[in-house]
């Protein structure tokens, strides 16, 4: 079932950044919803789902970009297994935290993703750190009301359910 | 001979079954799928070539759920923007309410439909000044990821569309094709990191080759003693084959020399890519004698 909710929400935020990258932020999309999708499954799931939301995200990414197939998909295992594992070790339910592991995931990613292809030899990123910032800035802030739609979403329908009661 | 007492056997059978649980070994795992991306990429960089199947079919099963998505998020904006008007319009008198609300999506698909004709008709006047052979498309998604600017265009091979053949749009030189499939094509815009074309300024006829940085484009290898200036229209040259010479490209936006040379001159893209709705693909000689003779072949066959 979890795994379902893992691959639904993977396909989604897939469709999502492909529809919406012509709508957003003037064309040259700020935002990574692959990778929030991913952080949000690490800290809410743990560091194997992960590591492994994390591969099989980057994996399809790397296949619908023109970039090497996997270099995405190992950035954002590795991730993935390091945010769930944080996640495991310290309290990250308040706002404060939860958008400095969004902002550092989104860093860590463009660090591990950006090295590999200069590492490589295949890329040159002259200057990135605008682009940097601003990708790890849009994500916490779509990390941070994901993370609060979803968890007041049970309580709405709870207390929806509640006053149809009481009014009969 | 020993036997084991049953508490002691089930708890030795629960130890062998923790150690087959692989969720119960995440460092093992964790090396795993590390090595094995290590891998992937290892392989692909020392043999890649052209465009590999898996890649394709992947490619034309995504550019199907996109053209899904795409329909999906139109519908939902539409069925939004409705219940929007309709919240808006309650609040005001019953009697007007009706006619304000016809006049309003009245105007709107009036002005819906004067905008689309006004950018059909850019395409076409486009279309008849362009003396190659074209063919329009609409570009139906995105990119999958923000560090690859690419767009998918609602015709493919089907449509004579083959790799490599170039994208315009009215306003100057989009990208070109990378990956066609049978109903859909991946564009590699030019300013993804990637994508290069050769240049040259219009009024300095200085060449150089335009490359992209992402967000915008970047001359490079222009020499020294160029004539370039602020605000210098830069076309294409045609070098590289695949651009059809003379398209614009862009306006150069800052120049910065050093020693003697152009360090970075830096060109503002003519084409608007985060509106970029309706594309025209340059259908090469080649791919036009292809289709020819599949047109033959078929009356052959018939």
């Amino acid at each position: 079932m979890r795994t379902a909710g893992v691959l639904i929400a993977i396909a989604l935020a897939l469709a999502l950044q492909t529809t919406l990258a012509r709508f957003v932020v003037g064309g040259t999309t700020a935002i990574d919803l692959v990778l929030v999708t991913v952080v949000y499954i690490a800290l809410t799931s743990g560091p194997v789902s992960g590591m492994l939301a994390g591969s099989l995200a980057g994996l399809i990414q790397d296949q619908l970009s023109t970039g090497v197939l996997g270099i995405g998909g190992l950035a954002k295992s590795i991730v993935g297994f390091v945010v769930g594992a944080i996640g495991q070790q310290f309290i990250i339910t308040t706002a404060l935290p939860r958008f400095v592991t969004f902002v550092g995931a989104t860093v860590a990613y463009q660090a591990l993703f950006m090295g590999l292809y200069v590492v490589l030899g295949l890329r040159s990123f002259p200057s990135p750190w605008k682009a940097i910032g601003t990708q790890a800035l849009g994500n916490a802030i779509i990390g941070m009301i994901a993370f609060s739609i979803i968890e007041a979403l049970p309580g709405m329908i709870e207390r929806r359910r509640i006053g149809r009661r009481s009014r009969h | 001979m020993t036997t084991l007492s049953p508490s002691i056997a089930g708890r030795q059978s629960q130890k062998a079954m923790a150690l087959l649980d692989i969720r119960q070994r995440t460092g093992w795992l964790f090396m795993a799928v590390v090595v094995g991306h290590i891998l992937l990429i290892t392989t692909q960089i020392s043999t890649r070539r052209g465009v590999p199947v898996f890649e394709a079919v992947t490619f034309g099963v995504f550019a199907e759920v996109q053209r899904a998505a795409s329909t999906v998020i139109g519908g939902v904006r539409d069925v939004w923007q409705n219940y929007f008007a309709l919240q808006q319009t309650r609040r005001e008198n019953e009697a007007l309410r009706t006619e304000v609300a016809q006049l309003r999506v009245g105007l709107q698909q009036e002005r819906a439909l004067a905008e689309q004709s006004r950018m059909l008709q850019q395409l076409l006047e486009l279309k008849r000044e362009t003396p190659l052979r074209t063919t329009a498309a609409y570009v139906i998604a995105g990119g999958a990821s923000p560090d690859f600017r690419t767009a998918t265009i609602d015709k493919g091979t089907s449509d004579g569309i083959r790799p490599d053949m170039a994208v315009i749009a009215p306003a100057g030189v989009v990208g070109r094709i990378i990956l066609p499939t049978s109903r859909a094509a991946k564009i590699q815009l030019l300013i993804d990191r990637d994508a290069a074309a050769g240049a040259i300024t219009e009024r300095g006829r200085a060449q150089g080759i335009v490359v992209g940085t992402g967000t915008s484009l970047r001359l490079d290898h222009v020499p020294g003693t160029a004539d370039i200036q602020v605000g210098d229209r830069v076309v294409t040259s045609g070098i590289e084959g695949i651009y059809p010479k003379g398209f614009e490209i862009g306006q150069i936006e800052s120049i910065e020399r050093r020693a003697g040379e152009y360090s970075s001159v830096m060109v503002r893209p003519a084409v608007e890519f985060s509106s970029l709705e309706a594309v025209l693909v340059v259908l090469t000689e080649s791919s036009v004698a292809a289709e020819a003779s599949d047109e033959a072949s078929d009356d052959e066959d018939r």
